[in-house]
């Protein structure tokens, strides 16, 4: 037992599931409270397995309000957290997501997506949770989600998923997908001094000086953690700079604002996409995911016909990269988004474009991806 | 204090006194400590405190015996009692009186 | 009936001369709960516990569910933290987890542990969490008006049960008892001294322990079964309790107008969740 069995340095062959779990451990992940959903429980099983092996603690939980709450603890007891669901255990987490972005907690939520509305496709992919993952929970709130699309990326992700909720002391989501959490790839993990961790920002103030809810600029909290003689107070409820509760309007004005513009000021930091083909695109495929995948061959497809069509793939989904579509929407003909879903992302694409260009969906109902050639033919027609 | 039958050390034995102290505005005017009070020491006051309750008083202070029941029984934070010492004099209020009370919430 | 005289003698002093205030958020007195409310008795037992443990402040949290019970984390000085309704067990459990220096207590009304909350209750009992909880039982939903919830007596009225509550309520000390509590007792709000001697053994002790208080709720429960005031409700205590030790646990259901029986119904020892996961993983891989 110990710290040297934490990064598994070197070439393997992994699943994404498996993947990210390394990905968590490798962040320094020493919490995981689970419980058991198809397709994400590989992760549980592979963190069950591994966190013993560096002292930490892997805990199954009764549920999925249980787990969610149980990593908030954890994170608040000064161990990095993380737990991992899929489609109805999305949906039971939705209530204490919403109490870590309130407490503002440092942790991280992975979500395997299958097939929905409820039982839905246990084992087949979707990505139908992506609006929920940004209005889920009730209340108004801002959240950073991420979507891998391959086993190296989801390992990345996860640990660049901690990385951002240290920084911005909040809950960071991983909005991958069943296709990608199944499927087995080359996964390198890096030497262990070549990773880039954040550690937890603890205050350098004393008790009496530090507020936990107080802020500069930049809307980031310092971070403190139980037992250290800050007898802090943290509540759910609206609350004040010192965490105290504080029932008026002029109360949640500030908290809100405040949890709002923490990303929404940050969001050029935070925001990471990939372009390809861009330079002369006049058609502008919005993907992520596995999505961005058979997206990308579709591309490929209609640029053999001619047409000049580039792909911005969202890394992050959340916040949602507004400045680029808006500066995009300037210049290009037309959208066209592919996700597996009826239409989510390509609601904000479309608030965004705004009337300046023509936006297509190529809809899916998850189960399966979509065909290279439907999105192909979706191009062309976006491009007349 | 009467005996029913008398201790054979209670001319040794020094009964304890104590001194009460209530603060006023947070008292909810509930009444365990004036029913409990084992010395029926209390009685509610007839005045009102800020938010409209009777807080408790001392009518019988020289019977209390410092004994803590009422400070562990009331919900409100609200009223405690102190040992006096042998030499101190029983007059004396402490100056805990000139503070001026204020309760956010 | 009062001399007015004597109101003058009456030392009436500022609050943070109580000798409670420094484990107090005296900046948020006075409290939310009602006059005649037995909530406040039973924070003080437990301060005095704490006190009396000589466990150092700094080394106790404190967890918290919704309702009135809830708001005790927030009077509290100590590292407290107020989550979602029915969460203070596996906010706590991840708390204590992680932080093994900490003594990790909740505190949970009836309907938040048992309703809302019941299945982390009866899990975290299962595993021989780390934990102290108290449950402030006062058979109703306060906070929310008096609605019917898991304790709610045969027969009594709540705003939610008009004609009667007829769905049979739980028995706490018997369902943690069942479920792999090591430590259940029960008592009123005025056993003052004997719970606050049941905190003083639950707090130092290893595992997942259990202390109901039986508390009066004047404006809610009391008011829609015309059991008149708190002061009411502490006299019924004092006339239909009986402290029986080590009771079979079976035998304590609470009725509308029968005995309520309190004393310490378990104490034993069994591994914790920690020390148990610890030691045969330790076993398995080879370490110390």
């Amino acid at each position: 037992m110990g710290e040297e069995r934490r990064v598994l340095t070197g070439e393997h062959f992994l699943t994404g599931d498996h993947a990210c779990a390394e990905g968590g451990m490798a962040a320094g992940c020493m919490f995981f409270g689970g419980y058991p959903i198809t397709p994400s429980t590989e992760i549980a099983e592979r963190m069950s397995l591994r966190l013993p092996e560096v002292g930490g603690i892997f805990i199954q939980m009764e549920d999925e309000m249980a787990s969610m709450n149980s990593i908030l603890g954890a994170a608040w007891g000064g161990w990095k957290s993380m737990t991992c669901t899929s489609g109805p255990g999305f949906s039971l987490m939705m209530e204490n997501l919403g109490l870590g972005i309130v407490l503002e907690t440092p942790t991280v939520l992975v979500n395997i997506q299958r097939g929905g509305p409820s039982t839905g496709l246990p084992t087949l992919s979707g990505q139908a949770d992506m609006m929920q993952a940004k209005w889920g929970s009730h209340g108004d709130y801002e959240i950073i989600a991420l979507a891998p699309n391959s086993p190296q990326e989801i390992f990345d992700h996860t640990i660049k998923a901690f990385n951002l909720a240290e920084q911005y002391r909040t809950p960071v989501l991983v909005m991958s997908d069943e296709s990608v959490g199944h499927m087995t790839e080359k996964v390198i993990i890096p030497p262990r001094e070549e990773l880039k961790l954040v550690p937890r920002n603890y205050t350098k103030k004393k008790p009496g000086e530090y507020l936990p809810f107080e802020c500069g600029e930049d809307e980031i909290p310092e971070m403190v953690k139980a037992g250290d003689g800050y007898k802090i107070h943290i509540t759910g409820l609206t609350h004040d700079k010192r965490g105290y509760p504080d029932i008026s309007a002029e109360a949640q004005d500030w908290m809100v604002r405040h949890l709002m513009n923490k990303i929404q000021k940050n969001k050029k930091k935070i925001i990471e996409v990939e372009r390809i083909n861009m330079d002369d695109a006049e058609v502008v495929v919005v993907s992520y995911g596995i999505s961005s995948r058979v997206a990308h061959r579709g591309m490929d497809l209609a640029r053999k016909t001619g047409v000049k069509v580039g792909m911005l793939r969202l890394i992050t989904v959340w916040p949602f990269p507004d400045y680029m579509i808006k500066e995009l929407a300037e210049r290009v003909k037309a959208f066209v988004t592919v996700e597996l879903n009826f239409g989510q992302i390509a609601l904000e694409v479309e608030r965004y474009v705004a009337g300046k260009a023509k936006c297509y969906l190529v809809p899916h109902a998850g189960g399966d991806v979509h065909k290279p050639e439907d999105i192909a033919e979706a191009i062309k027609e976006a491009a007349k | 204090m009467k005996y029913w039958r008398k201790p054979l050390d209670a001319d040794t034995i020094k009964v304890p006194h104590g001194r009460i102290y209530v603060v006023k505005e947070q008292c909810k005017g509930c009444g365990f400590c004036v029913e409990y009070c084992p010395k029926d020491v209390l009685e509610l006051s007839q005045e009102f405190n800020k938010k409209g309750y009777h807080s408790p008083v001392a009518v019988r202070e020289e019977d209390c015996v410092s004994c803590g029941l009422c400070e562990l029984i009331c919900p409100d934070f609200a009223i405690y009692a102190e040992l006096i010492e042998e030499d101190e004099t029983t007059e004396e209020t402490p100056n805990k009186t000139d503070k001026t009370e204020k309760a956010e919430v | 009936m009062n001399k007015p005289a004597a109101h003058l003698e009456t030392a009436i002093v500022e609050q943070d001369t109580h000798p409670m205030a420094d484990l107090l958020r005296m900046d948020r007195m006075p409290h939310i709960w009602c006059s005649g409310c037995g909530l406040g008795t039973g924070l003080t037992c437990f301060i005095m516990a704490l006190k009396e443990t000589g466990i150092p402040e700094d080394k106790v949290a404190v967890v918290s569910g919704i309702g009135c019970t809830g708001r005790v984390a927030g009077y509290l000085n100590l590292d407290s933290f107020h989550t979602t309704h029915g969460r203070g067990i596996p906010f706590a459990t991840g708390l204590a987890l992680a932080n093994p220096d900490l003594r990790v207590v909740v505190y949970s009304g009836d309907g938040d542990l048992v309703a809302i909350g019941g299945n982390h209750f009866i899990h975290s009992a299962r595993r021989n969490m780390d934990l102290m909880v108290v449950c402030v039982n006062n058979f109703t939903y306060g906070m929310t008006g008096g609605q019917a919830g898991p304790t709610t007596p045969i027969s009594a009225k709540a705003s939610t049960a008009p004609y009667g509550s007829y769905d049979y309520p739980f028995n706490i000390p018997y369902l943690a008892i069942a479920s792999g509590a090591t430590y259940v007792a029960r008592w009123t709000s005025l056993h003052m001294r004997r719970l606050k001697n049941s905190m003083r053994e639950a707090l130092p002790k290893k595992g997942f322990r259990v202390i109901e208080i039986i508390c009066p709720c004047p404006t809610a429960f009391a008011r829609k079964n015309r059991l008149g005031s708190g002061l009411d409700l502490m006299k019924h205590y004092h006339d239909n309790s009986i402290i029986k030790h080590g009771a079979d646990p079976r035998e304590a259901d609470i009725d509308m107008n029968g005995k309520v029986v309190c004393g310490t119904f378990l104490d034993i020892e069994r591994p914790t969740f920690r020390d148990f996961q610890t030691e045969n993983i330790a076993k398995q891989l080879g370490g110390e």
